[in-house]
């Protein structure tokens, strides 16, 4: 087809037919089986997606809710879920941009660099998708404990890692490491090193090419990485719960502390929390989807 | 199988893809639809196909109304502009395809998909997969896949657009002997004019959703019916609202008795374009304007043209269509 | 030639979401077009040396300190004892059952995935209704939040005193729920991208051939799509076989009954059996890395033909 009558037509696997003619009985038999082959696929997918998802959080809207905006309001109000909201707000604006700066460097090591060992690059950022929160808590321990590799040494100095923000640091970051650098490597592909090279030669230096060439043409993939490290951050559960020993209004995290409200059977106050961190990834999610467009349309530059 | 679109009409949106096109396709005829992008005669193809339906008109094939009747049973083979190869499957299950969706007993595919790959040139690549080929041997195998469930009717859809002039020309060559071979009904679509008038026996030429002329070859260059068709089917010269034919200026040489009577017109020349086989000049007429005349190389040395040359030129009677 | 497809899940969809790239690790830039230097990865344009070397080396320590640190003490904890040690960890009744039950309601998960994912891309990417734009923002939703919240949620509709009366609460269901919730993005958001670059004319020409809806989709369209169903299912299976924070609130951990494995590496920890922990740890990073490239080495095998 002709590239106009393609653009104007787009991609269509089923032949849509819209016939005015009335008189076409087996005709519109036919199209009354495609329509009903199409309406019984949609009620399934989205019958699917409510069930397992639209029910549930709106459930959880509901129940939270039920009895009004005050039972709510003191539960998020409780000094141990404030400080669970700062702390974990703490932890995410320390690890987002640590990550984002060494995603950053990752990125430009494997598609800039020449170097062996580039797969081991790409095992530690495929590792924490194949690890266990529970595993990577445990392995920190094993290292930053008190009879963990540096336990004694740590002691000596008196630096607590586990048990203490900077452990929880550690997982938090861990677990969140690769989006950045995965989200960054494939638009320095595609950038690829021919404007980097017209910088040289006309007299940039490394920082100055980065910074005015290859910054600008990656931020929307960094940003996305950014968006993605941080609901990351926020929602980790696993590793942080090992790692902190789970002290009330010390080392309790937003997540960390929904679970403790459950166990101690305060439904509002887990509920409340809940709803928050819900709030929060729905505003993740509207990052998201901005963000993918924008992204696609640099790539395809 | 004969072939009758009546009053088709389709649109997409705002844009009108067909406006009221009828068209006969004569049993076994070998015909073009010729026209530029955008002109409607991809969508009339896949109308025919059944891979559209059209908003308004009856399409019929073999006498039979196949207006709503969805592509797979018509009993058409296809062939795509850029070939729509099953990536994931062999060549020989490719061309295998059509009998193997109606389950055929496995000895007859064989035989059948074996005949066709003879046919087209392609036996020894079965086991081959479509990333494996070129160009012109894709739109082979095309075409061996569309014509192995015995189709009526053999429709093309630019099949030659995406290949190099060479492999183009070949396949013009080879789609036109295998017409005579084979005589089914063949429809192809086409933009360029110089690929319909050497292969198809009739003409439809179509323009923004219309059908502006249908002929034979010689009678849409000889006789057409408006300007589009005439500009479009063969080089014009444009003076005002007429129309001449490059190779219709006659260039006569240098001589006064050549003016004597008084059909010549002085004409310098601005330009003389050697293009091998024939040879452009490009003429300032008395007047002023700007015309191009087409002469043979014997002509061209004959004269002894060059640029700055005034010379005599009789010019055709002008075409104007009202 | 059709244009050259997205391979597995590259770019982020048009729609709108993120496609789950698959692994880092093993990809060749080759497999992917772009412009990079005379080799295709780099060309060592890292100049400014003395920079370089300073960003690397801190960019070292990072992950040293971070990632490859721990994993070392990992493997090392968990064969501190020899092998028997080793053994007696990973074999002990209550580890086996864990193990067992997360590697069979894994498998379960990401076989429900495969189909529901895939009939949801499709539907996502060749349907139209009002409202697609949200439902296709609201797939990533089980990624944006937090596990331990998924639970949450989950339970409010389908634990005690929930309106529908099903009380999953304690059962393997319960599980198979959680899991079914966390891994439902990696299937979808997969093959989403695929389907939108698929060349509509071969579906297009199989219909010409005489083949009907479900036949082209069988013979057209699903092979073109297992590459990417495969690539996503493996992110769902390593997803679904550490998976923590879901399921450690719904299914009560009971030993032997709902217990997975890593909530029995959590128990472990919490008593102090550090070593024993990391050598179940061990196994099943294990297999989650076999799983993960075996999966996508069978997915990049199978689309060698097709990209």
């Amino acid at each position: 087809m002709s590239s106009s009558e393609t653009a104007v037509i787009g991609r269509s696997a089923v032949p849509r037919a819209r016939s005015t003619d009335p008189g076409r009985a087996r005709g519109h038999e036919r199209e009354a089986g495609k329509t009903a082959r199409r309406l019984g696929l949609r009620f399934l997918a989205l019958g699917y997606l409510l069930a397992l998802l639209g029910a549930p959080v709106a459930m959880i809207f509901y129940r939270t809710f039920e009895h009004g905006l005050a039972p709510v309001w003191n539960a998020v109000t409780q000094p141990n879920a404030m400080h669970a909201f700062w702390l974990s707000v703490e932890l995410v604006a320390i690890v987002v941009p640590l990550n984002t700066i060494f995603g950053i460097g990752i990125a430009l090591l494997i598609e800039r660099g020449r170097f062996r060992g580039k797969w081991l690059l790409g095992l530690i950022l495929d590792l924490p998708f194949a690890i266990s929160p529970v595993v990577v808590g445990l392995s920190l321990v094993l290292v930053y404990g008190r009879a963990g590799w540096f336990g004694d040494w740590l002691s000596a100095h008196g630096i607590q890692v586990i048990f203490s923000i900077p452990g929880m640091v550690l997982a938090t970051a861990f677990v969140s490491l690769p989006f950045v650098a995965r989200e960054t490597v494939p638009v320095l592909h595609e950038l690829g090193t021919d404007a980097e090279q017209a910088a040289a030669t006309l007299g940039a230096n490394a920082w100055q090419t980065f910074r005015k060439v290859t910054l600008p043409a990656i931020r929307w993939g960094v940003v996305y990485g950014v968006v993605l490290t941080t609901a990351r951050a926020l929602g980790e559960f696993g590793a942080v719960s090992i790692v902190s020993g789970r002290l009330e209004g010390q080392t309790q995290t937003l997540p960390l502390y929904v679970q403790d409200r459950f166990e101690n059977f305060d439904t509002t106050g887990a509920y409340a929390a809940a709803v928050v961190l819900a709030l929060l990834a729905f505003a993740t999610l509207l990052g998201m989807n901005l963000l993918a467009k924008r992204t696609r349309r640099d790539e395809v530059v | 199988m004969a072939i009758e679109v009546h009053n088709v009409s389709k649109r997409f949106g705002e844009f009108v893809a067909l406006d009221d096109v009828s068209v006969t396709v004569r049993d076994g005829a070998l015909m073009a639809l010729l026209g530029p992008s955008g002109g409607g005669k991809s969508t009339l193809l896949r109308i025919i196909a059944g891979l559209e339906t059209p908003d308004e008109g009856s399409v019929s094939i073999g006498g039979q109304d196949v207006t709503h009747a969805p592509a797979r049973t018509r009993g058409v083979g296809f062939v795509f502009q850029h070939y729509a190869p099953f990536k994931h499957m062999t060549v020989y299950d490719n061309v295998a395809f059509g009998l193997t969706v109606r389950r055929a007993p496995k000895d007859e595919v064989k035989e059948r998909v074996e005949e066709l790959l003879g046919l087209v040139r392609l036996d020894g690549l079965a086991k081959r997969y479509p990333s494996q080929l070129s160009g012109g041997q894709l739109q082979r195998m095309a075409l061996a896949r569309a014509l192995a469930p015995r189709p009526e009717v053999l429709l093309l859809d630019e099949p030659f657009g995406a290949l190099d002039v060479q492999v183009r020309g070949e396949l013009r060559e080879w789609l036109r002997r295998l017409h005579e071979e084979i005589h089914v009904t063949t429809i192809f679509v086409t933009h360029d004019q110089e690929e319909a008038m050497d292969v198809a026996g009739q003409i439809v030429v179509m323009n923004g959703g219309r059908v502006e002329q249908t002929g034979t070859p010689h009678e849409l260059y000889e006789h057409p019916s408006n300007e589009f068709v005439m500009s479009f089917v063969g080089p014009v010269n444009r003076l005002g609202d007429a129309l001449l034919r490059p190779h219709d200026i006659h260039i006569l040489g240098s001589g006064q008795d050549l003016y004597s009577d008084g059909s010549a017109v002085e004409a310098l020349v601005r330009r003389v374009v050697h293009l091998g086989f024939e040879v452009r000049v490009e003429l300032t007429l008395p007047d002023g304007r700007d015309v191009w005349a087409q002469v043979t190389r014997e002509t061209a040395s004959e004269l002894e043209l060059a640029e700055g040359q005034i010379l005599a030129a009789r010019l055709p009677p002008p075409r104007i269509f009202a | 030639m059709s244009p050259e497809p997205a391979s597995q899940a590259l770019a982020p969809s048009a729609i709108g979401g993120q496609g789950r790239r698959g692994l880092s690790f093993g990809r060749r830039a080759r497999d992917r077009p772009g412009r990079g230097g005379p080799d295709g990865i780099g060309d060592g344009r890292l100049r400014g040396r003395a920079g370089t070397a300073l960003g690397a080396g801190l960019l070292g320590v990072y992950l040293s300190v971070l990632v490859l640190l721990p994993i070392a003490a990992l493997l090392d904890s968990a064969t501190k004892g020899g092998t028997s040690a080793f053994w007696h960890a990973v074999s002990s009744p209550e580890a086996v059952a864990a193990l067992k039950l997360t590697l069979i309601v894994s498998a379960i998960v990401v076989a429900i995935n495969a189909v529901f994912g895939t009939l949801i891309a499709w539907v996502l990417v060749r349907d139209e209704f009002p409202g697609k734009s949200v439902v296709n923002a609201l797939i990533d939703l089980p990624f944006a939040l937090p596990t331990v919240v998924a639970g949450v949620v989950l339970l409010a509709l389908y634990g005690k005193g929930g309106p529908t009366g099903i009380d999953i609460t304690f059962t393997r269901a319960a599980v198979g729920l959680a899991l079914l919730f966390v891994t439902l993005p990696f299937v979808v958001r997969s093959v989403q991208p695929v389907l939108l670059e698929l060349d509509g004319s071969m579906e297009e020409a199989a219909s010409s051939l005489g083949a009907g809806g479900l036949t082209v989709f069988r013979r057209i369209v699903l092979p073109n799509l297992t590459p990417a169903i495969l690539s996503g299912a493996a992110l769902s299976f390593a997803r679904a076989l550490g998976e923590f924070g879901s399921v450690v609130l719904i299914s009560g951990n009971l030993p032997f009954k709902t217990e997975v494995g890593s909530v029995y590496i959590f128990n472990q920890v919490e008593n102090d059996n550090v070593s024993a922990a990391a050598s179940v740890s061990v196994v099943l990073l294990v297999f989650a890395l076999i799983v993960l490239g075996g999966m996508t080495w069978l997915s990049r095998r199978g689309s060698r033909h097709v990209l």
